[in-house]
């Protein structure tokens, strides 16, 4: 039997005060957020997938916010800002570390099943980096529960429309000022445009430009590439985080909570090998900013070093080192790591109470994104985005475990209060607008019939992953920078003659794949070019030829922006020092 | 090297009234699960095959599929359990089919929201400055309930709801419960009327394939269950004492029934 | 949007153990219902005196009507058994604040099946 739903593209277009593209919790409180501040102003988020399929669900360990006595705002401050190496603006994690513990409040009264103690307050753990135990978990869930909390609230706000598995392909720009976004209706194949008055960028961030990520496949930095082809600037684009134990062949992420835990990192040998890496001595039980505790950058620095000296596992899927969870014991595991043990057992098939964790480094997260301020205002008039999308930045060149989360929703929530105060005051769309949005869709309608054209999407996709990961890994050098920005500059040559097979209108993926891919190759030029100018060595950023922070000459953001032709040109603007000048990173000790 | 047959439900509704099987050979590895087979189809063999997948780590709720008759996560379903095959893979039964494995699934994101999946607060007092506590016995009353992730492999499972599209059916009840259970909620009043209507919990004749299908032990079977005695208890004290409140059930007092903005019809 | 509406095949009760029962369960209810009947014609028999009584007696020893009752007695059983596997599920008890293991909740409705059972058989015999 065949139903055909009634058909609505003859209704006028599709106009709102505030649209926000990405339904993850960065998109998800910035709505409830204009649905909260400004009742009367309209709000959509289009989302390529259901909201409650966005990778936040991915996130195990916690949010890190200041709720107990014995912990300060200051601490969380200073943590942060020598986490990512000072290259973070001070003035945004000073306002970050305030508001985390109310929005994690707010999630609490939103009914996010928070871990507690006995007594019932909010329980935290140690997490790396961090000198307290400040990091809220539900259980290793976390971004789960978070994201179905906001989702399941965010039904309550009738005003809040949802345009669903909608893709969202190019910002409409006019003189400088956002007018809207035009898209295609996954379902129908329908291209859309919706006008609105400010958009918000939430759609995470782009760890699909590599090859062994533990983001999930819609992480193709979709927000990044649209600021950057609308004018809008990318910021620290060359700090990308790995995280130091991702299970091998899935790139599937075991948390840091494992390690918060007690658990121990081990070589070849069953050594606890970061003690070689001026990251403290080994202890029985976790020490905070100590050994397994370490920061992440250093973490994976270490085991590169570890491979070299021919200390780690050789596998089929490559090097790897043991996690060892087998001391905590079963009960530990149970009721801390509940989803480890899950993940080891559905996806490794062994049991991390009797087995080690086979774990390599993994890509894992953008420190950098859309250029913003602290209101999360982007370089376009109009243009807001948050989250790992954005780069405000409380990040630097290395983010902390469990500051990712609580910076989705405390920058998401001032992002939409910011587009709803602007919104609020904005004119109407501009007439010219329909231009624009009619040259999209011929762009996409040509693209969808196109039947010449020798190039695969999935070739494509692996050869530029292959680049990244050649030149913008854990270690970089300026030989293997230029190689791997020439294949990239070769690669979006050869899209331009990329094939479709699939002429579908309805549910086309290959179509979807083939933007995605574009946006990568975008987004992946921006790293490659961002690293290769960046001549020192400095949190994830780690350059062989550079090997030294230089502060003289890079105390700075690194601000690439695209000139019409393509072509790009970097801008290097202070970071924002507060109160705590740089110093050296101490761990350990 | 080793291959196995994947045999897939086609459906291209601009090009066939039903859908078709179509047969691909692909490398059969020790850690590949369905869902790397058909990734492989995509990147290597056939571009025009659609399907839903995101986190392939089990959490995100988007690669269900019927594998040879069995509703399953493909990301979590491995190849070499099926070998030496063939492996057939459709789409969720009990859905329309929008594509190839692409179903539909309007139906329940309608559904959600009418049962005020929602933390109500109470009317009685101001909202709370601090957090609530909540001690680990309370957190336990609903958190296997809270663990849904919307995959919808109980409604696939589920007999009833493939006879009778109206039925509210497994996970938004058991997320109503999840809330219903939850110490800082008030609002079970206000989902009493969606639950025990004739579509609610009433449906369900616990046929329990909905928690044997449950990839995260939500255990929707039970909570469904659970609802009915709740439901039943509700109905034999207001037949008893009519002159009493319709409800004991924890509601925000001052909250007129007819006039609460929440309450809402079934259908 | 067209989308296609698989159709529900007329054996789908056939292709898994669970529909089959679900689908016995659904029809055996007749059965169950008959039972109540017959219990309230016995009611009705018995208030209307001994030979109403005596005539209901004969009545119930005919063959076919022996037969029915064999029949809706495997099938109430069918649906006491069923429904006490459920009763874990659908009661959530607690001793000393603790939530009873699922066993004790069933052990404690078979065992309470038992005692009414002899209660019954007491009240008849004596």
């Amino acid at each position: 039997m065949r139903t055909t739903a009634p058909d609505v593209s003859a209704s006028g277009p599709l106009s709102y005060d505030v649209v926000i593209v990405g339904g993850g919790a960065a998109g998800l409180r910035a709505a409830i957020a204009v649905a909260e501040t400004a009742p009367a102003l309209s709000v959509a988020i289009v989302s390529k997938v259901y909201p409650m399929r966005s990778h936040t669900v991915s996130a195990e360990g916690g949010a890190a916010a200041v709720i107990k006595d014995v912990d300060s705002l200051d601490e969380h401050f200073r943590d942060t800002v020598s986490g990512g190496d000072w290259l973070c603006d001070q003035d945004a994690v000073e306002f970050f570390v305030e508001e985390a513990p109310k929005e994690l409040l707010r999630l609490e009264h939103w009914g996010c099943p928070w871990s507690r103690e006995p007594d019932g307050h909010v329980a935290v753990r140690p997490f790396g980096g961090m000198k307290q135990q400040r990091t809220w978990f539900a259980a290793d869930k976390t971004g789960f529960h978070l994201l179905h909390a906001l989702f399941q609230t965010s039904l309550k706000h009738q005003q809040i429309v949802r345009h669903d598995e909608w893709f969202a392909t190019k910002l409409l720009v006019d003189d400088g000022r956002v007018g809207g976004v035009a898209g295609i209706e996954l379902a129908t194949g329908r291209i859309e445009t919706i006008a609105a008055k400010a958009v918000i960028l939430c759609t995470g961030g782009c760890g699909r430009v590599y090859p062994f990520t533990t983001n999930a496949n819609i992480k193709t930095g979709d927000g990044m590439a649209l600021a950057y082809r609308a004018g809008g600037p990318l910021k620290d684009m060359e700090f990308v985080q790995y995280h130091p134990t991702g299970l091998p062949f899935t790139g599937i992420l075991i948390t840091e909570a494992a390690r918060a835990e007690g658990g121990w990192l081990l070589n070849r040998d069953g050594y606890r090998y970061l003690q070689d890496y001026d990251l403290g001595k080994p202890e029985p039980h976790p020490v905070f900013k100590s050994m397994e505790l370490g920061p992440r950058d250093r973490l994976s620095q270490a085991f590169v070093k570890e491979m070299e000296k021919g200390r780690t596992i050789p596998t089929s899927y490559g090097p790897i080192v043991h996690l060892d969870l087998r001391h905590l014991g079963e009960q530990t595991i149970d009721t801390k790591l509940p989803f480890v043990r899950e993940l080891c057992r559905d996806y490794e098939r062994i049991d991390p109470v009797r087995e080690l964790i086979p774990v390599r480094p993994v890509v894992h997260y953008m420190m950098g994104g859309v250029h913003t301020d602290i209101d999360g205002a982007a370089g376009v008039a109009g243009l807001y985005a948050a989250g790992e999308t954005a780069c405000v930045s409380i990040n630097g060149a290395n983010r902390l475990g469990s500051n990712s989360l609580p910076e989705c929703l405390v920058f998401g929530a001032r992002a939409g209060e910011a587009a709803a105060s602007h919104a609020a005051s904005a004119p109407g769309p501009a007439a010219s607008l329909a231009a624009q949005a009619a040259d999209e869709r011929r762009r996409l309608e040509e693209l969808l019939r196109r039947d010449g054209g020798r190039e695969r999407v999935s070739t494509l996709r692996q050869e530029m992953q292959a680049a990244m990961e050649a030149g913008a890994g854990i270690y970089r050098s300026r030989d293997d920078l230029v190689k791997s920005v020439d294949r990239v500059h070769e690669l979006q040559d050869r899209f331009r003659s990329v094939r479709l097979t699939d002429h579908s209108l309805t549910f086309n993926t290959e179509l979807i794949a083939a933007l995605e891919l574009e946006f990568m190759l975008e987004v992946a030029g921006s790293i490659l070019h961002s690293a290769l100018m960046r001549e020192e060595s400095r949190g994830a950023h780690q350059r062989v030829d550079f090997p030294r922070r230089d502060d003289e000459q890079f105390l700075a953001h690194s601000l690439i922006c695209r000139n019409d032709d393509g072509s790009w040109r970097i801008e290097y603007p202070p970071v924002t020092i507060t109160r705590w000048p740089p110093g050296e990173r101490v761990y350990g000790r | 090297m080793r291959t196995i047959a994947l045999r897939v439900a086609r459906y291209r509704p601009e090009d066939e009234t039903e859908p078709t099987m179509q047969e691909y050979e692909v490398p059969l590895r020790e850690d590949w699960a369905v869902l790397d087979g058909l990734n492989h189809i995509k990147d290597h063999l056939d571009g025009t095959l659609s399907y839903r997948w995101s986190c392939r780590m089990g959490i995100c709720g988007s690669c269900g599929m019927t594998v040879n008759g069995e509703p399953k996560l493909t990301c979590g379903t491995f190849l070499t359990d099926y070998a030496p095959g063939p492996v057939t893979v459709e789409p969720l039964r009990n859905f329309p089919v929008v594509r190839d494995l692409v179903v539909d699934i309007s139906d329940f994101m309608g559904k959600l929201p009418t049962v005020s999946p929602w933390i109500v607060d109470s009317e009685d007092a101001a909202p709370a400055e601090g957090e609530h506590l909540q001690t680990p016995e309370e957190l336990d009353e609903y958190q296997q309930y809270s663990m849904c992730i919307n995959c919808m492999l109980c409604y696939s499972a589920c007999p009833v709801y493939g006879l009778d599209q109206d039925f509210l059916g497994p996970a938004a009840i058991a997320l109503a419960q999840r809330y219903n259970l939850d110490s800082r909620d008030h609002g079970a009043h206000q989902r009493v009327d969606v639950l025990s209507a004739a579509d609610g919990v009433w449906s369900c004749t616990f046929v329990g394939e909905c928690t044997t299908a449950c990839p995260k032990g939500v255990d929707p079977a039970g909570a469904i269950q659970r609802y009915k005695l709740t439901a039943a208890t509700e109905s034999v004290k207001s037949l008893l004492m009519p002159w009493g409140r319709r409800s004991d059930l924890p509601r925000p007092s001052g909250a007129d029934q007819d006039n609460n903005a929440w309450s809402r019809e079934v259908r | 949007m067209t989308s296609y509406q698989p159709p529900m095949s007329l054996f789908w009760w056939l292709r898994r153990r669970s529909y089959f029962f679900f689908a016995v369960r659904e029809l055996s209810s007749v059965f169950v219902a008959w039972f109540v009947v017959y219990l309230l014609l016995l009611g009705h028999a018995v208030a209307s005196g001994e030979a109403a009584y005596r005539e209901f007696v004969e009545w119930s020893a005919r063959p076919w009507l022996l037969g029915l009752n064999l029949v809706a007695l495997v099938f109430v059983v069918f649906h006491a058994v069923t429904w006490f596997r459920l009763a874990p599920q659908a009661m959530v008890v607690r001793v000393g604040g603790r939530r009873a293991p699922p066993l004790w909740v069933a052990a404690g409705h078979y065992a309470a099946w038992v005692v009414v059972s002899a209660l019954v058989v007491w009240v008849v015999l004596a």
